[in-house]
């Protein structure tokens, strides 16, 4: 019952993390903090020929450095794979985060306001009802002696749940998003025209959402999208797929990640599970605790023109990885980085990106964290994984987490 | 004391308005914003200082 295929690579293993690295690899994830650590202290920007060639700097000044420069970064593909999309700056294929200057802010003022805190706070009596009934079914199943699953069972459906709600998607196209999530995201290093048959599939989906959006107006996000004006006018419904692309493949396996991280952390960390259970007060640091120390998402950029950076001779249309997980653990930034605190009230993080892409979605991340794990521990205060580490399944590529965490229910 | 927000750093990451919703409030767009003159009542320091060593943008300052 793992219900996750490992991808298919047309890459061989790494054998080397500083000149080969490989974060398609599925060893990257598994053993990332400590390939940063080697980085960090042999190189700190990697570079590897893999995908037409990749930079990998891995200390927080270097990452936040290229986050904020979009001059000689361009957001336009951020997701590292075997084919550079064909979609022009300044707008990309999924804006605003495939998006750069000046196009960028106007697109992304379109959908800020539907992601502001005090719209996004209205869901959390859906997202604690949802989890509940997850648990229901878990519950009943540890009674019988059963092992469940905290990626499989609880964490994976609780963004796709809340995220096709908010589009007004089928509820019952769940399984087809993550797939779509997979393939866009895990399946990185295919056969270029794999990936292109992949994005067609997304896109012939949207469009069919689209039109049944057109002919049945409803209040519903993809109705937002279509109403709403961008320089003035409404926004062609390519691009409206286009956003929609950003919406629902963006706020899947990130959140589902970070969920899954902060559980397998309590899992294996009774101490911290204790306390937390104990004393709910906590609960605030320790969600931003998880969040710096399991940071799921790595983002990318493409170089846009040739220049020295720190004595690195990036060329045009090679990938950068922003590895903000790595830059979390920086300890010339986080005094006792490579600890997970509970209780660490200083902690300026940038797991949901610096500069102008910061993560659209955090507040909606961060509320659906926060109750999954306030409602799993309130519910099971005692758990451990039922197999070890082998038992766990690391994701592939630059989202971060656990896609298989069978626990033991005490 | 007194806090300021630099609308031209703040990306919206809300950590200062939940750290210190007395002090902070959140636009349409997510955006901080300071409550009222920016004076911080002594109670509500240690707070402040919270929410500028959090800031992932460093848009916040507290000055005498």
């Amino acid at each position: 019952m793992t219900g996750y295929d490992a991808p298919k690579s047309i890459y061989g293993p790494v054998t080397d993390w500083v000149t080969d690295f490989d974060h398609g690899d599925p060893q990257y994830n598994r053993h990332a903090h400590a390939i940063w650590d080697e980085l960090r202290d042999k190189c700190p920007v990697a570079h590897s020929d893999r995908y037409g060639g990749t930079w990998l700097p891995v200390t927080h000044e270097l990452v936040r450095e290229i986050a904020y420069d979009t001059e000689n970064f361009t957001s336009r593909a951020v997701v590292v794979s075997t084919e550079i999309p064909l979609d022009p700056a300044p707008i990309g294929g999924a804006p605003p985060i495939t998006s750069d200057p000046p196009f960028h802010h106007e697109a992304r003022r379109v959908v800020l306001p539907p992601f502001s805190p005090k719209k996004i706070a209205e869901w959390e009596p859906e997202i604690r009802r949802l989890c509940n009934e997850l648990l229901d079914e878990m519950e009943a199943e540890a009674k019988t002696g059963l092992t469940v699953d905290a990626a499989i069972q609880y964490a994976q459906h609780i963004p796709v749940n809340v995220i096709a709600r908010m589009l007004g998607f089928p509820l019952e196209d769940q399984d087809l998003f993550r797939e779509f999530v997979h393939d866009l995201l895990e399946n990185i290093n295919l056969d270029p025209q794999d990936r292109i048959s992949a994005f067609e599939r997304i896109d012939a989906y949207l469009k069919a959402q689209i039109d049944d959006h057109i002919a049945n107006p409803r209040d519903d996000l993809t109705g937002y999208l279509l109403d709403v004006e961008l320089f003035g006018e409404k926004i062609p419904h390519e691009l409206v797929g286009g956003f929609i692309l950003l919406l629902l493949v963006a706020g899947i396996d990130t959140t589902w990640s970070a969920i899954g991280s902060s559980l397998w952390h309590l899992a294996t960390h009774a101490d911290d599970r204790r306390r937390l259970a104990n004393d709910p007060s906590l609960m605030p640091t320790a969600i931003e605790e998880f969040l710096r120390a399991y940071a799921p998402v790595t983002m990318a950029r493409l170089v846009a023109k040739d220049h020295d950076f720190h004595g690195c001779p990036m060329k045009k249309d090679e990938w950068v990885l922003l590895p903000f997980p790595a830059a979390n653990l920086d300890p010339a930034e986080f005094p006792d980085a490579d600890k997970v605190l509970i209780d660490r009230a200083e902690n300026r993080h940038s797991a949901f990106g610096l500069g102008i892409h910061r993560c659209l979605g955090s507040n909606l991340a961060r509320l659906e964290l926060r109750v999954a794990v306030e409602e799993f521990i309130k519910r099971f205060p005692d758990f451990e994984l039922a197999h070890g580490e082998e038992g766990v399944v690391w994701s592939v590529g630059q989202i971060r987490g656990p896609r298989a965490l069978p626990v033991r229910i005490a | 004391m007194r806090i300021h927000v630099d609308a031209q750093k703040c990306q919206g990451h809300n950590r200062c308005y939940a750290l210190a919703p007395e002090l902070f409030d959140v636009d349409d767009y997510g955006q901080a914003v300071v409550i009222g003159d920016g004076n911080v009542p002594p109670e509500l320091v240690e707070r402040a200082r919270l929410a500028v060593a959090n800031c992932p943008e460093f848009a916040i300052t507290l000055s005498e």
